[in-house]
């Protein structure tokens, strides 16, 4: 065991399956001599020499399209995309490739990868380098969508993406990177993809976010607990396929929740969440299903963040309303 | 040997005329054996014969919207017969010739185009091959990540990948070329350069001069040949596979073509460019160059000609045939492939569907 960040859990993950599994390859804009922006592939060069971690260049079509070839050859990529805001101009290799080579060669051909990205707010970043964009890609069949919150999670996730048969999207809250410190294992583990894990449980309220939206989740969840008040709390931890069982069972429980999220809220997980409750736990809803969500604005600057981010004031405002909700 | 056909020096490698007249061959310049010549000549009349009856299939309502071969066969049968059977071949979708050189079975091709995800249903170990590729120029990527893969395998399997000229105004064209460039890939990049992307001419598509001559800021060596000469074809890509192979990196060849027909079942070119420039590049077909040429070097005969068309246009009804009476696609096989597990939420969508 040992004390790890989030990101230190991230690198920890890539070492411990570059060491097991030579077809593991990491690459991406700075990630060999400089370790990534933000030092997620710190030390990988140097103990696994340039052919297994590289740096390329600016060319995020070219990374995640020659990962595409990569894989199909029978390599794992594992490739980094320096801020999910720079995702885009890899969106048609994603769409039309990565997430479709399986199916569209029935089973013949697969192109299974990691495309990790920091994602969201919160670090006064420049324009770009904010967005939440774990929507877009969970829309996209043949992709799997992964956040983790935790150091553990990181860890876990990220092992078990990168022996995921499918494609995995791997989004790092770029906030969380070194928020929480948390004792992780030493050895390979995995965490299931598509499972949600239950932070606390409660009785009164059900409370789901992921990333690092679960920062002020967990302060909220603290605040109302020192009121003497039940809430249970979900990281949903994998955006597709989610857990709906988890969700649906914990809303079965509690007749109320709120689902929170820093993406927009048109489209966004929320929506899909409200609807999975609306159909599985209508009968036992005491109030209705309630979103606190980023708005469908374009994500500000720096100087704009705080008009833009939740705190945990806004959950706890926004729990309370839905815990007092009478008919 | 690239150096001698510097197409920013307006030069084009062309051996074998539209007279059908080979001129001598360069020391050193691989040349197509006259067997498999004549290997080729069947390929590129099956073919023809595959789109001419896709077509005619197409007007009876049989065949939805189909992609047509005619005029550019000889690009991707030359370039495929150049390299091994078991070196990566990245299509795009104009190389209807190298799929067959690949041993492509007809229905499978037809099941393409008849619209089911099995006729791109290729084992790696087989095939080596990726299946047909519809987003414009992002195939050509993928082309780089396999060579990067056999290279860190310790193999020596090179990838040929193709293009239309359209294809170099693309973002991917752009981000392959500079990958291939500084990773000195294994790969070689043919642009079938037809003049035509659908309704654009070149002179719209590209300021450039050549298509070719783009290699050169990457890099590498580009090179321009008369894609309608199957000759200068599998010579340019043999070279270009050898550069690859060694470890010297890329090339990029633009072979100068034309599509005789339609750039789908469902345009009408007419709209756009001329008979006469039609009738023009009609002189300048591959086929009967290539069927000329065989004659003269008594390596076929009238008869034969007239019986391997009749053979090629008999094998295509019967592969169509064999893809019209096959099971359709199954509402299953669209669900079970997506991913190696099926996620609950997708297991529940497809009882609905089956319910």
């Amino acid at each position: 065991m040992k004390v790890l960040t989030l990101i230190e859990a991230v690198t920890d993950a890539l070492r411990v399956e570059m060491s097991a599994d030579k077809s593991v390859i990491v690459f991406g804009e700075d990630v060999g001599l400089e370790g990534g922006v933000f030092r997620a592939t710190t030390g990988l060069q140097r103990d696994f020499g340039e052919g297994r971690c590289f740096d390329t260049p600016i060319s995020e079509s070219g990374i995640v399209g020659a990962a595409v070839g990569m894989a199909v050859a029978g390599l794992k990529p594992v490739v980094e995309i320096q801020f999910s805001g720079f995702a885009f101009p890899a969106f048609n290799q994603i769409v039309s490739h990565v997430a479709r080579m399986r199916n569209r060669s029935r089973g013949a051909l697969t192109a299974p990868m990691v495309i990790r990205m920091p994602y969201g707010g919160g670090i006064r970043a420049p324009e770009h380098h904010s967005e939440s964009v774990e929507a877009l890609f969970g829309h996209i069949p043949g992709l799997k969508v992964v956040i983790p919150s935790t150091p553990h999670d990181a860890k876990g996730l990220l092992i078990a993406a990168i022996r995921d048969p499918d494609p995995v999207i791997f989004l790092e809250p770029a906030r969380a990177y070194r928020a929480v410190r948390q004792e992780v294992p030493d050895d390979g583990y995995t965490v299931e993809i598509g499972t949600a894990r239950i932070e606390a449980e409660g009785d009164e309220l059900t409370l789901i976010s992921y990333g690092a939206q679960m920062i002020e989740a967990r302060l909220a969840r603290a605040a109302l607990a020192a009121e003497g008040r039940s809430v249970e709390l979900i990281d949903l931890r994998t955006i597709y396929p989610f857990d709906a069982r988890t969700v649906v069972e914990s809303v079965r429980k509690t007749g109320r929740v709120l689902a929170v999220h820093e993406g927009p809220q048109t489209f966004g997980v929320a929506a899909e969440l409200m609807a999975t409750i609306m159909e599985k736990a209508f009968d036992r809803l005491e109030a209705p299903p309630a979103r606190l969500t980023g708005p469908d604005v374009i994500y500000p600057m720096p100087r704009g963040e705080r008009h833009y981010l939740l705190t945990a004031e806004h959950v706890l405002a926004e729990a309370r309303k839905v815990l007092s909700y009478e008919p | 040997m690239f150096e001698n056909y510097d197409p920013r020096e307006g030069k084009l490698l062309r051996l074998l005329d539209e007279t059908g007249k080979l001129a001598a061959v360069p020391d050193g310049m691989p040349l197509l054996p006259d067997d498999r010549a004549l290997d080729a000549y069947r390929t590129m009349v099956m073919s023809r014969q595959v789109d001419e009856w896709a077509v005619s299939l197409n007007r009876q309502g049989r065949m939805p919207t189909y992609v047509l071969n005619k005029g550019q066969e000889a690009n991707s049968i030359g370039a495929v017969m150049a390299v091994r059977p078991d070196d990566w071949f990245v299509p795009a979708f104009r190389e209807l010739g190298g799929m067959l050189v690949r041993g492509i079975s007809l229905a499978q091709y037809y099941l393409y185009w008849y619209g089911n995800e099995w006729a791109n249903h290729m084992p790696r170990e087989e095939m080596h091959m990726l299946p047909i590729s519809v987003p414009v120029g992002s195939q050509m990527v993928h082309a780089v990540g396999l060579a990067w893969a056999e290279r860190y395998n310790g193999s020596d399997r090179i990838a040929l990948t193709f293009m239309g000229e359209g294809a170099s105004s693309e973002g991917d064209f752009h981000e392959a070329c500079n990958l291939a460039g500084v990773w000195k890939s294994g790969v070689v990049f043919y642009a079938q350069n037809n003049n035509w992307s659908i309704s654009l001419p070149w002179s719209k598509q590209s300021a450039s001069a050549t298509l070719a001559e783009k290699a050169f800021a990457y890099g590498f060596p580009g090179i321009r040949v008369d894609g309608n000469d199957i000759f200068a074809v599998y010579a340019a890509v043999r070279m270009a596979a050898d550069r690859a192979r060694s470890g010297a990196g890329p090339t990029l060849i633009e072979g100068l073509t034309y599509r005789l027909g339609a750039h789908t079942t469902s345009d009408d070119p007419s709209r756009y460019r001329t008979d006469a420039e039609v009738k023009e590049w009609e002189a300048r077909d591959p086929l009967p160059r290539l069927e000329t040429y065989l004659l003269h070097k008594g390596l076929l005969t009238q008869e034969q000609t007239s019986s391997i068309r009749q053979k090629s246009l008999e094998c295509a009804q019967a592969a169509f045939e064999e893809v019209v009476n096959q099971e359709d696609t199954l509402l299953d096989d669209t669900f079970r492939y997506l991913y190696s597990d099926m996620p609950e939420v997708m297991a529940a969508q497809l009882a609905r569907r089956q319910a």
